[in-house]
């Protein structure tokens, strides 16, 4: 169980970040990720980021991650989290997994605040890191409420 | 945005509108809803029932349809019984003029209508959850049918006022909606697809809102992105451009609850 | 009362994998807006979901910020016993909601 008391340790640290610190940077993303991995390697491979290329509005921007990658009991996908670059913090969503779940998988929609790029990284049960990118350009609606 | 004015005035005087598009190149109907706009994975948004927030609001105007209401104590189902046979059809055909009324209401002011009158509840708020609700659940029952606007005479002068609305330059960028909607519309205005502004969807998930929201929400943000006055809620203008709206999209298909960005 | 939607399905075969996907009616207000006096919107999101089958954990996730409002999820899951899963979501504000629903194994 030591895996889940981590991630609840790493689901902890989401939620504590200040979010006075305005900007997200690549630093900032780049940070998040070492926060995440501690010193290992972080290997681009078996994760797929399905993302659109361009999305009309960054309010509402659907996103699936899945894993290459086995769920057995020996070696498994045990969390899955997402980073993006340019909103005013850099974490997206963590979710934890176990062999139970069959498919390392999961679909939600997030918010980009502009053209960005957002990273998934994959944790296993081994302790080995997989991680995929994908850039989503984030045009604005005309016509909107507000006189800008 | 002097650049965007002189490229409008430029325009040809005489553009072409929808109502000669419908009809042109040998019967092709040229009119496409802002559906066929979309990328793919806002179609796919849409279509996905389990995926489109607005059917969220759905599923709460399923909720207030069978909760008795105002002093009278009764529920919209009290009168109309279930929602997919009394109301089928209702929203192809609005805005109409009620039985005993002189002038034309939409949607949510039949709804109001009812919940003032018959229900004898308080007056909805416009854009009011319970509205929006209502308006979804009603518009729900139509989906896929094709818009009907009703042949009453009566409604004529109110139609020619939106159609002249339409077509009238107002505000600081001297705009009208022709401009945009049938001049340029499938051009780019900034970087967003320009769409030919058919009313199909109401009432949408727009993502800019990231909530439920009518067509008078949406014209609202039109005359806001025009640089005019947006009028009151409860104006008559409304109303009489949503019937030329529905006029021109004659025959185009209901899509249930639209998402628009 | 949440408005909530799920999707799964009623019936299912003993180690199959099924999806389950939850939307849920939520402002997700990230805290980064300005209001119209110029001051921020204070921050009001769900911060944690979580499923549990027959009271056993089988999935968890945190949201920040950058989840879209009315969120959206999706996951997988290999079917044991016929019995409920429900589906929890906290978040700012007290805000708690718990739906359940049945899935029969055959």
């Amino acid at each position: 169980m030591a895996g889940r008391r981590a991630f609840l340790a790493g689901a902890a640290m989401v939620t504590l970040l200040p979010f006075e610190a305005a900007q997200a940077t690549p630093e900032a993303l780049a940070e998040a990720i070492r926060e995440v991995a501690g010193g290992a390697a972080v290997r681009e491979g078996k994760v797929k980021l399905d993302v659109p290329p361009l999305i009309e509005n960054g309010n509402t921007v659907p996103l699936t991650v899945s894993v290459d990658h086995p769920m057995t009991e020996e070696d498994f996908v045990k969390a899955i989290h997402v980073f993006n670059e340019k909103n005013p913090q850099p974490h997206v969503f963590s979710a934890a997994l176990a062999p139970r779940n069959g498919r390392a998988t999961i679909g939600t929609r997030i918010k980009l605040a502009d053209t960005q790029k957002v990273v998934a990284v994959a944790e296993t049960s081994k302790g080995e890191f997989w991680s995929a990118s994908a850039v989503v350009i984030v045009t604005i609606a005309a016509c909107i409420e507000d006189v800008n | 945005m002097t650049w965007l004015r002189i490229v409008l005035m430029a325009a040809p005087v005489f553009a072409a509108s929808l109502d000669s598009l419908a009809l042109a190149q040998g019967g092709v109907d040229q009119r496409r809803s802002g559906y066929q706009d979309m990328s793919p994975a806002l179609q796919q948004m849409e279509d996905d029932e389990m995926s489109n927030p607005g059917m969220l609001f759905v599923q709460a105007g399923a909720a207030l349809w069978k909760q008795p209401a105002g002093k009278a104590g009764k529920s919209c189902a009290d009168c109309h019984g279930a929602v997919d046979t009394s109301m089928k059809g209702v929203a192809t055909r609005y805005p109409e003029i009620p039985k005993g009324m002189a002038t034309p209401v939409d949607l949510d002011g039949r709804i109001e209508l009812c919940r003032t009158t018959q229900q004898q509840a308080g007056k909805p708020a416009p854009e009011s959850a319970d509205l929006l609700a209502l308006a979804a659940y009603v518009t729900y029952a139509s989906r896929g049918l094709p818009i009907s606007p009703p042949a009453d005479p009566r409604l004529a002068p109110f139609r020619a006022e939106g159609e002249a609305m339409f077509k009238r330059r107002e505000g600081q960028l001297n705009l009208s909606c022709a401009n945009c909607h049938d001049t340029n519309a499938g051009k780019k205005l900034a970087g967003a697809l320009i769409p030919q502004a058919h009313p199909t969807g109401y009432p949408i998930y727009r993502l800019e809102w990231q909530t439920l929201g009518s067509l008078k929400r949406r014209l609202r943000n039109c005359l806001i992105g025009m640089r005019t006055d947006a009028y009151a809620y409860d104006a008559p203008q409304y109303v009489a451009l949503e019937l030329y709206l529905m006029d021109r999209a004659k025959g185009m298909k209901l899509e249930g609850i639209g998402i628009r960005p | 009362m949440t408005n909530a939607l799920i999707k799964a399905p009623k019936t299912a075969k003993r180690g199959e994998t099924i999806e389950i996907k939850a939307l849920i009616q939520h402002p997700m207000e990230t805290g980064f807006r300005p209001g119209t006096n110029g001051r921020m919107i204070p921050r009001n999101i769900i911060e944690h979901f979580s499923a549990a089958w027959n009271g056993e954990e089988i999935f968890r996730m945190t949201f920040s910020p950058a989840i879209a409002a009315n969120p959206f999820v999706s996951f997988f899951t290999v079917v044991r016993d016929s019995g409920t899963v429900v589906l929890r979501w906290t978040g700012d504000q007290d805000f708690r909601v718990e739906e359940s629903i049945a899935i029969a194994v055959t």
